[in-house]
This record gives structure tokens, sequence and C-alpha cells, in this order.
């Protein structure tokens, strides 16, 4: 396989892993990390990709993987993440969309989810995966995503009208 | 009737049973400027996924063609240059007789060395039997612990 028949094959999805990683590590530069990380393992492995029915699964599974490693690693437990530019980022988007506070807090509100919970709504809401495709890259069956997924957009609109009715009622 | 159809929409999408096409639908929606003011809490949170949406990778990943270099080849070369050395190193002379008797003559002599070094070793290995007659000496011994037996039996009676 060469350089530019791998890169046909990755380039559609690296910005889902580059999401997805920064949804559970949270830092741009740990997600950036993540991503070059994951892009690399699957260079080196080319010649199995061809083997694989979808690469793209199977590269969100590698990405969810190797994100929750990293956050059990020994490593965050005694370093906390800091995210200093995330706010940065933030701000840019928030001048794209011009609802600036609510906004914020829906990515706060999902900062707070569990991480599997987390990890369904980016899937499902942002990159707008099948629930056939999430339970398999999740390794969890149908009705396991459609619960989490459930409870997690519940509580999103509950904590937002929370938010919402702050000092009104 | 718009309305209505959403609040379905809705409700069903907090139950996790929309299909993709029915969430496309609540994005435009709630990304428009006509929501309904009792929804209104959950515009931020649709604008916030397609906001989500755009954010792309932009760091550049250096993938290396180049091979990682192959160390069995170091060892191949190794055992080559092994090998040369013998083959062209060959010893010439390692002290052959090619006279037979000289030859019979040489090994009878360094045999007899052998024998000479040998006996004398023999020799001291004789001191050996002053330990044994140590030991004899020994056995009175027995003849101490006969009178001492008789001594503690008269004094448990």
């Amino acid at each position: 396989m060469t350089q530019s028949e791998f890169l046909n094959i990755v380039m559609p999805f690296k910005d889902k892993v580059f999401r997805l990683a920064k949804r559970l590590l949270i830092s741009t530069e740990e997600a950036e990390d993540a991503t070059q990380e994951i892009l690399l393992k699957l260079w080196n492995n080319k010649t199995k990709i061809e083997g694989y029915k979808n690469v793209e699964a199977f590269s969100m599974t590698m990405t969810k993987n190797f994100c929750l490693d990293k956050l059990k690693s020994k490593q965050a437990q005694n370093l906390k993440i800091v995210h200093s530019n995330y706010e940065d980022k933030q701000t840019a988007l928030q001048k794209q969309v011009e609802l600036n506070d609510s906004v914020n807090w829906v990515g706060k509100i999902i900062e707070e989810l569990p991480e599997q919970q987390r990890l369904i709504i980016q899937l499902r809401d942002i990159e707008e995966y099948d629930f056939d495709e999430i339970a398999d890259m999740l390794g969890i069956n149908n009705t396991a995503v459609r619960v989490n997924l459930s409870r997690a957009r519940k509580t999103i609109r509950e904590r937002l009208t929370n938010t919402h009715n702050y000092g009104i009622k | 009737m718009v309305l209505n159809s959403i609040e379905k929409l809705i409700e069903k999408y907090e139950n996790g049973e929309t299909s993709l096409k029915e969430e496309q639908v609540l994005k435009n929606y709630f990304t428009s400027d006509t929501v309904a003011p009792h929804l209104e809490m959950y515009k931020p949170m649709f604008t916030y996924f397609l906001a989500n949406q755009q954010e792309q990778f932009t760091k550049d990943v250096s993938l290396k063609t180049k091979k990682a270099f192959n160390y069995k080849w170091i060892s191949v070369a190794a055992v080559a240059v092994l090998m040369l050395g013998f083959y062209f190193n060959k010893p010439s002379d390692v002290g052959t007789i090619d006279d037979p008797e000289i030859a019979f003559s040489e090994v009878s002599k360094s045999l007899a060395m052998i024998s000479n070094h040998f006996n004398k070793g023999t020799s001291t290995v004789g001191y050996l039997n002053e330990v044994n007659k140590g030991t004899s000496t020994l056995g009175y011994l027995t003849e101490i612990e006969n009178t001492t037996n008789i001594i503690f039996k008269k004094t448990n009676n």
C-alpha cells in the first residue's frame, strides 16, 4: 500500500478520530498527540488494513481504547491534564455561532458525563453514526447504546434547563 | 403543526429512538431563527453539536516510508568475516613430526614425564594412613563411656 492510498483511506475520518480523542481527553494537545499516535499505528500496520471490513469503525475503536488507556495511565493520575488552550478554541467557536454562553455550557455539561455517555453523544450527535456502528465500535449492544444515549441527552437537557432558569425561578 | 411534530420528535429524541434523518430535522430546526420560546433550551445543544462537527485535525503527521534497518544482516556479516578470518589465517606449523622413530621417542619422553609427576602426587597420599591410625586410638573412648554408664545407672537407682 502506498502512502497516497493510505491517505485516501485515512483522511476522511482523521478529524473524527481527533474529535473523539478530544471529547475524552479534553485537552487539544493531548488529542492531537493521540490522533498522531493512532495514525502512525495504522500506518505501521498498513499491510493488515486491507483485512479489516470497516477501517473507520476499527480506528474509532482503537481511538477509544487508546484514550481510555491514556486516562487510566499513571501519568494522568499523577498529573491532571491541563487544558488552558480550551477556552481559546471555544471563543473561536462562540464567534461562529453567536450563542456565547449557552453553547459553552453544553460543552461543560458533556465533559461531566460518564465516559461511556460522552463517547456515545460524540459518536451519535456529532459524528452521526448509525446505532449499529456505534454498538460495534464500543463493543456493546444496540439497546445499551440507546439507553446510554437517552440518559446522556436527558442529563444535558435537564442541566441546560437549570442553568437557563438559574436566578429566574 | 410544525411545532407539534418537533415536540414529538424531541420526545423521541430524548428516548434515543430517533433516526439520523429525524435528528437532522431537529438540528435544522434548532439552528434556524424561529425556535419556539419553550424549546429555547435545546438550541445551544444542537448548535454545539453542529459547531463541533467542524473541528478539524490540523497537525501534520509524518509517515515514514523508510524501512527500519534489519539487524539480522549484521549477524550474517559477522559470521562471514569470521569465516574469512579462519580461511586466510590457517596456522602453518603446529610441530608435526614426519619420521615415525623420532615421533615414537618424543611420545615416550613426554609420557615418562607425565608418569614421573603422577608418582610424586600419589606418594603424598600415603599420609592418609596416619589418619586411620588416629581414628583407631579413638576406640579407647568407648571404654570411658562404659564407666560413665555404670555411674549413671547407680545414680538412677
